[in-house]
């Protein structure tokens, strides 16, 4: 997070400085290679306490796919109530990644939460 | 009236925090009061990821963080009223607050923890010329808007200012089918993270304009334009840089302010700087019993080290309700030395420090390869190497509390110096 | 067939229309905007002058004397905030106490009570801030603060109580004099009425053009003015002027009856009767020439800006006259300054010409001057809040934290007569968004009691005028990514870039 990353090219790859841990350096070497993004977005919820649900894919895609697959998103619509952590879309654009609700959120008819 | 051994003011990531944290310690009856619908506060509309690597060492969205803080929150039986608003706090702790259900409420608190969190600075803060029309929103009430209410909020956009919830809008936006224009930021550099700027611009190749600010708002009912120019050093528009860009929507993130109506009710000192009250080593405001922590306090970057913040204002509470916090005349006072434009705390006093005294600081601008000098009484006690240090991100200094308690200080300071100084 | 119509619902048409309710009349108010008080009236200093400035025999001399006296009872009826808080012309040097003197001595000629001229000490013991330079003031104490769009709102809700009808969004677009009356043409419909009360403000003149060959012009002059947050506090306590010259009061500082205090105006004259934008030079004259009376003005602590337009007329004085070219046909034209402080009177003398017309007015023996009170929450005692929510509980929701504003406010806001349509409208009414966040946290929450109230979606809200939209859309719906194509276009750049 707070780290500032240096990736060169070198011979046999790219080399990170500047990282405070490996998750840094992975992430400079993918930044170069192949960039993916988690995509942290919302879906429509009917019946719910807000009228959309937070949601994100569980992992990381490639970043050309990223508006492929919104469009998948934006076309769903799940029904209240939803817990944290299910699953919306299963395996999207067969990318082996899941998108999946980030909140837990009853139904109107059951108001707490 | 109803009686609690501690109320806390705000149910979102410090609120919860400092609430959890007091019950942790031993404070059996726990109220916490917030404004809104839901607990979770700003979090439940920051949907996006990045929150939480400190704290849980992996990467969560905002309403994934906030529900693991609410969910033990209600494991723990912490008591909460929702959509229930202070409306005023006396110096010996009394509140009234109402609400729909419970009507007005007095309620007496033998600590009361501020957790209000902060507000956006808006149009008139900065006094864009021009007309009024509809069409600008600061970026928080647009993120409520599209993330929660589900409700687009315009399908051209210039974003002023290069903070986080500014790059962040800019890709949310982008997502949900806006064309965003182009980011202005009046200062030289961005204060937002080099992720977000690489992940929330430059992967939609929204142009990032530095030195840049919007001089004229256009548009009689609905935005129609905004015009854009290069600003010199005295931050003053340079004329002929002028460039207008036809748009239906401006979204302001020029700063954010800390929300201390409240805090003034009950006479509690505020710091000129931070915009947030006076706080000594244990969180505690210049009111006795009277405690603050998170955006209240100071803005901060990273929502993990206001729940570290909040977490050790709940654990003071709850030494302040078994008389464990000692007073003292001896206090040690922190300089912003310079460089660096505020310290928090401001005051403390050695012998309540537990194991560490954790100083935060923003400094003044960047730095490159530089150290941040720390000293008791002029004396060099730590120095740390740093390679990138910027006004928008929160500095953290842990001092051992052996060092401090060794003998009698007056002053600890804190200060920038160029490496090899 | 109504007997009398008045156009525009501004501070006079509404007053007008007040006043006439008195009597059995069939009135009706032609309003172009979406809400009462929607032009000038909605953007102005807000000042009720004592008066000692306008020439001896001018009808602004006569109008504001009276119509100041007129402030307490009507606002003490229709429940608008009014303070006297009296004004200060302040001097900075000789030439500036010449000019105190001969207003002074105008004053007395106008027949402006109890003024008196003051020493440097008498002016820094009521104004401790006013800059040391200070050499003396012209102090009035009947010159007073008023919410100028709260008492026209008042006006008109008052006026709809007493059986006058207001037709929001009607523009009138032609006027035809027929046997017995007038033919008025709006966007909407035809009204048929026996009279007209020319109260169109900026377009006065344009009005008058329909009927007759206008003797006048209203050149619209534009003011600016900054705001600041309640926490600028008692930065002055009293209406503080500078000399003034030719083109106006010069810019003045005022406490507003909110408690924020008021900076401006500056004044241009133009040709656009819509140019409302500030400007930058406008704002940086208006904050430079307010730091000479008072250089520690707290401008970090502004919360908003905004520009009126006065509708200044080129014979100098108001016009308040019944035309000489056709018949019942009432021009109320060029009221600009002191147009507030004289409308009480105006509007009486109104009445007065009508009645002339007519010949006689019949009184309604049910007419109510009092408008029902608004409860304003954060002024209750603990009491009277818990009864408040024990009988109505929308009184216990806070919907504006910064002026702590409750959704039974509001809700009594937009059901009223004259009630808001719009954001805006709640903001002039019951404050919400006029406060130090302007809208940023109680905003989304004003939409949503509007949408609902008015069984409306939250997208069909607007903020003033009747296309200032404030949402475009649903999200996830009618999206097109023609930035995705835009990047695969692009992208072949960022190869090379890397």
């Amino acid at each position: 997070m707070g780290c500032r990353l240096t990736v060169s090219k070198e011979e046999n790859g790219y080399k990170v400085t500047g990282n405070s841990c490996k998750r840094g350096a992975a992430y400079g070497i993918k930044e170069m290679t192949n960039p993916t993004r988690v995509i942290p977005t919302t879906v429509k919820i009917r019946n719910g306490f807000l009228k959309r649900l937070p949601v994100k894919t569980n992992g990381s895609i490639p970043k050309e796919l990223i508006f492929k697959c919104m469009e998948i998103i934006n076309s769903v619509e799940v029904e209240a109530p939803v817990k944290i952590g299910d699953v919306i879309i299963e395996n999207i654009l067969g990318t082996g990644v899941d998108v999946v609700a980030t909140k837990t959120m009853a139904s109107i008819s059951c108001k707490k939460i | 009236m109803l009686k609690y051994e501690v109320v806390v003011i705000g149910g979102g990531p410090a609120g919860l925090a400092a609430a959890i944290e007091a019950k942790k310690n031993g404070v059996q009856s726990i109220l916490v009061i917030d404004r809104d619908r839901e607990l979770g506060g700003i979090l439940q509309q920051c949907i996006h990821n990045g929150f939480g690597l400190h704290v849980f060492k992996q990467e969560l969205t905002g309403p994934e963080y906030a529900e693991r803080f609410i969910n033990e929150l209600k494991e723990m039986d912490i008591a909460y009223k929702l959509d229930t608003m202070v409306l005023d706090i006396s110096e010996d702790r009394v509140l009234s607050a109402i609400n729909t259900k419970d009507g007005f409420m007095k309620i007496k608190a033998k600590a009361v923890i501020l957790a209000m969190g902060c507000r956006e600075r808006t149009r008139g803060a900065i006094a864009i010329p021009g007309t009024r029309p509809a069409g600008i929103f600061t970026a928080g009430t647009a993120q409520r808007y599209i993330n929660m209410e589900g409700y687009m909020v315009g399908r051209r956009v210039v974003i002023l200012g290069s903070g986080d919830i500014g790059l962040i809008m800019a890709r949310r936006l982008t997502l949900e089918g806006a064309k965003v224009l182009a980011v202005a930021e009046l200062m030289p550099f961005s204060s937002g993270l080099t992720r977000n700027i690489v992940q929330c611009l430059d992967d939609y190749n929204i142009p990032l304009l530095l030195n840049h600010t919007v001089i004229q708002i256009k548009g009689k009912n609905r935005v129609e334009a905004v015009v854009i120019a290069q600003v010199d050093n005295d931050k003053k528009p340079i004329p002929g840089t002028e460039k207008e860009f036809d748009c239906d929507t401006l979204l302001l993130s020029v700063g954010l302010i800390p929300e201390n109506e409240l805090s003034k009710s009950a006479n509690v000192k505020l710091s000129h700087i931070t915009g947030g009250p006076i706080v000594n080593e244990s969180m505690e405001t210049t009111v006795k019993g009277i405690f603050a922590c998170g955006n209240v306090l100071h803005v901060h970057d990273l929502v993990d080290w206001v729940t570290k913040e909040s977490q050790k204002a709940g654990k003071s509470a709850a030494r302040f309700i078994k008389n464990q916090l000692k007073d003292s005349k001896d206090i040690v006072k922190t300089f912003a030395g310079d460089g660096v434009s505020y310290i928090v705390p401001h005051m403390i006093r050695t012998h309540n420090i537990e194991d560490t005294l954790d100083l935060l600081m923003r400094v003044k601008e960047v730095y490159k390869n530089s150290k941040l000098i720390v000293k008791a009484d002029g004396k060099i006690i730590k120095e740390i190497y740093k390679k990138h240090m910027a006004p928008g991100e929160m500095e953290r200094i842990s001092i051992p509390s052996s060092i401090l308690k060794e003998q009698r200080i007056r002053e600890i300071s804190v200060a920038i110096g160029k490496e090899g100084e | 067939m109504y007997d009398v119509a008045i156009i525009g619902a501004g501070i006079i048409g509404t007053f007008i229309a007040r006043e006439l309710s008195r009597y059995k009349l069939r009135i009706v108010i032609l309003e172009k905007d979406n809400d009462v008080a929607n032009g000038t009236t909605k953007a102005n200093s807000a000042i009720v002058h004592a008066g000692y400035d306008a020439k001896a025999g001018s009808n602004k001399a006569k109008f504001n004397v009276l119509g100041n006296a007129m402030f307490d009872k009507v606002c003490d009826e229709l429940d608008v905030p009014f303070k006297r808080i009296g004004s200060l012309v302040v001097a900075f040097n000789e030439e500036d106490m010449q000019t105190i003197k001969m207003l002074y001595e105008n004053g007395i000629k106008i027949g402006v009570p109890n003024m008196k001229i003051i020493d440097a000490k008498k002016v820094k013991a009521m104004e401790p801030n006013i800059n040391d330079s200070i050499v003396g003031a012209l102090y009035a104490p009947t010159a007073g603060i008023v919410g100028p769009f709260e008492l026209a709102i008042a006006l008109a809700e008052n006026a709809i109580d007493n059986g006058v009808e207001l037709l929001l969004n009607h523009e009138v677009n032609g006027i035809d004099k027929v046997e017995g009356g007038y033919k008025i043409y709006t966007n909407n419909n035809t009204i048929n009425t026996k009279y007209i009360i020319n109260c169109a403000g900026l377009y006065a003149d344009y009005i008058y053009g329909m009927v007759a060959n206008s003797h006048f012009r209203i050149i619209p002059r534009r003011g600016q003015y900054y705001l600041l947050d309640k926490s600028a506090g008692n930065i002055v306590n009293k209406v503080i002027f500078q000399c003034p010259t030719k083109l106006g009061k010069g810019v003045l500082i005022t406490p507003t009856v909110d408690g924020n205090i008021l900076i401006g105006p500056d004044a241009q004259d133009l040709d656009d009767k819509e140019a409302v934008d500030t400007t930058r030079e406008g704002l940086s004259f208006v904050k430079e020439t307010a730091r000479k009376t008072c250089s520690k003005i707290p401008f970090h602590k502004n919360i908003t800006t905004f520009a009126g337009l006065r509708a200044e007329p080129n014979t100098g004085d108001f016009i308040i006259e019944a035309s000489k070219e056709v018949k019942g046909f009432i021009n109320v034209a060029g009221i600009k300054s002191p147009g507030l402080s004289s409308s009480p009177a105006i509007a009486k003398y109104v009445v007065e010409i009508v009645k002339s017309m007519i010949g006689c007015l019949e009184e309604k023996e049910d007419f109510n001057p009092r408008r029902r009170k608004r409860i304003r929450f954060a002024a209750l005692s603990d009491e009277e809040k818990l009864e408040i929510i024990k009988k109505d509980p929308r009184y216990g929701r806070i919907i504006c934290r910064c002026e702590t504003i409750t959704e039974g406010e509001i809700v009594d806001a937009i059901h009223r007569n004259a009630g808001a349509r719009t954001v805006n409208g709640i903001k002039r009414r019951v404050r919400p968004g006029a406060g130090r966040c302007q809208g940023g946290f109680c905003g989304p929450r004003v939409m949503e009691i509007l949408a609902r109230e008015l069984g409306k979606d939250m997208k069909d809200v607007v903020k003033e005028g009747s296309n200032s939209y404030i949402l475009t859309d649903y999200t996830k719906e009618n999206i097109e990514y023609e930035i995705a194509k835009e990047l695969v276009a692009s992208s072949h750049d960022e190869e090379s870039r890397r």
